[in-house]
């Protein structure tokens, strides 16, 4: 249980007593958070009192009375506002009367509590009260935390895309210093390297713009009944040319026909962001098996290849945000660290998701379960 | 015997190794490279570098400092240059500028990407003593 820490700010101590006996022991609750919570009763008897103890910690709530010996509870609110910034606070008044509740509420309290009152009405007032202030605390929270989380990923992409401007850069200072010599064909490894890093940088910019567009529901979702196995054949042909250049044959093993309910371009991304991998991460003249089964209209898809593989701590976090593995095996293949992370959202849009199986220098076999969208 | 002295080159972008290489060589240097702390720690068990340029940002996010860190406690008159991409864009603001973040960061200077050649052999010549 957590104890909320209340001030009680009273010169009857008939007052500050009844108050403390009727919130000991007693506990509530708020909807949709998993905690009890109580409160933990200080007292004060006067403006001077109250002010020393709010100085040397501010409490969670505050109960203050509006007419004190030496002040009045609307000073005490004004002159700690800024210590109050994060507590709730009730005036209790010995007259309900308008201007009173008005003026208690403009200075800043949350609430008023009418004297003579009951033990339930203090318990519900405080209740409502305590309950506005941890449900603004929780929001709060939750805003810092995105903040953070966007702060970091905005950090890595900065980063994933200074490094190709770097290496760039850095062969247009050796090109323009003549490094290398004085004939332009002493620059081939340069220029290609760049041109390839530069093409590292326009997938990081394609994937991010995917992933975003995903991520917010901008992009239209389109549901049709689709031919699962020809979006398959195509997104096959699409690759072919790469894996050509690597000797890779792929093989397919589908259904003659799969009539499937989905938007043909996000099954597209899953299976080129898939295909492609199984390809570049392939051995020169390895093979790529891709497996697609109908169980109960339900479509899993196994692309597995005879590739560099890796190790269990490496698929642990495969599926982050720009994760690359980064070994010597990898170093010369161009990624954006987005690819699996479009195909796991997706994949989770579908009611399914994404697994791998990989042995290092063996292969890896990734497998997606997709399930049909639901027709209008 | 060659008396050129040896440079250890560690950093996970092949570009910016074989730049550094082919710049450190042309500069009269000897040259290993590592594209990772695991494989410089390898190299290191035969080899005893001049000087050390160390990316910060490697496979895990600190494997430069794990790295220098390793380096300095193996020896620690090698010098260590910590290379980094990162001050500018999180935030994350160090130095290696006094003593005391020396201790702390276990290099020797701190240079930030892109690296500028000229500052990069001058650092080095001011750490290897005119040697």
């Amino acid at each position: 249980m957590e104890r909320l820490r209340t001030l009680v700010v009273d010169d009857e101590l008939g007052m500050r007593e009844g108050i403390r006996r009727a919130l000991d022991r007693f506990e509530f609750r708020i909807p949709d958070v998993d905690e009890t919570y109580g409160f933990e009763v200080d007292t004060a008897e006067n403006g001077a009192e109250a002010g020393e103890k709010i100085r040397s910690a501010a409490p969670d709530v505050l109960l203050l009375d509006y007419k004190l010996p030496d002040t009045t509870g609307l000073e005490i609110l004004e002159r700690f506002r800024p210590e109050l910034s994060e507590s709730v606070t009730l005036m209790i008044t010995a007259y309900a009367s308008l201007d009173t509740a008005v003026s208690a509420i403009k200075g800043g309290a949350f609430d008023f509590l009418a004297k003579p009152f009951t033990p339930d009405e203090l318990r519900k007032t405080l209740t409502k009260a305590a309950q506005n202030l941890l449900l603004a605390r929780q929001v709060k929270k939750l805003a810092a935390e995105q903040r953070r989380v966007r702060f970091q990923f905005i950090s890595v992409l900065g980063h994933e895309l200074k490094a190709p401007l770097n290496a760039v850069e850095g062969y247009l200072h050796m090109i323009r210093d003549r490094t290398l010599g004085d004939s332009l064909s002493d620059y081939d490894e340069p220029l290609n390297r760049s041109l390839l890093r530069l093409t590292g940088m326009r997938k990081i910019i394609h994937d991010l713009l995917d992933l975003t567009r995903i991520e917010s529901g901008a992009k239209r979702r389109e549901a049709a009944e689709q031919d699962l196995t020809s979006v398959l054949r195509t997104a096959v042909e699409t690759v072919q040319p790469q894996a050509g250049e690597k000797g890779v044959s792929i093989a397919v093993n589908a259904p003659a026909e799969f009539r499937f309910r989905c938007d043909a371009g996000e099954i597209e991304m899953i299976l080129n962001n898939l295909i492609t991998n199984a390809v570049k991460y392939n051995r020169d003249g390895g093979r790529v098996d891709i497996l697609l089964s109908d169980e109960n209209g339900t479509a899993r898809l196994t692309v597995r290849d005879t590739g560099i593989g890796m190790t269990p701590e490496e698929t642990a976090m495969l599926f982050r945000e720009f994760v690359r593995i980064k070994n010597e095996k990898t170093r010369s293949i161009l990624g954006s660290g987005l690819g699996l992370a479009i195909v796991k959202k997706l994949a989770l849009m579908y009611g399914g998701d994404v697994s791998v199986e990989s042995e290092p220098d063996r292969g890896s076999a990734f497998t997606v379960v997709l399930n049909p969208l639901p027709a209008e | 015997m060659s008396d050129k002295q040896t440079i250890l080159v560690v950093d996970d972008d092949t570009d910016f190794l074989f730049q550094m290489e082919t710049m450190l060589k042309r500069a009269g240097y000897n040259v290993v490279t590592a594209g990772g702390q695991r494989e410089a720690e390898e190299k290191l068990r035969g080899l005893r570098p001049d000087l050390a340029v160390v990316d910060l940002m490697m496979e895990h996010t600190d494997g430069g400092f794990a790295l220098s860190y390793h380096i300095k406690k193996k020896d620690p008159s090698i010098p260590v240059i910590l290379v980094t991409a990162v001050t500018a864009e999180t935030g994350m603001e160090f130095d290696a500028a006094t003593d005391e973040e020396r201790s702390w960061v276990k290099a020797d200077a701190l240079l930030s990407k892109p690296v500028r050649f000229e500052q990069l052999e001058r650092e080095m010549r001011r750490l290897l003593g005119g040697a």
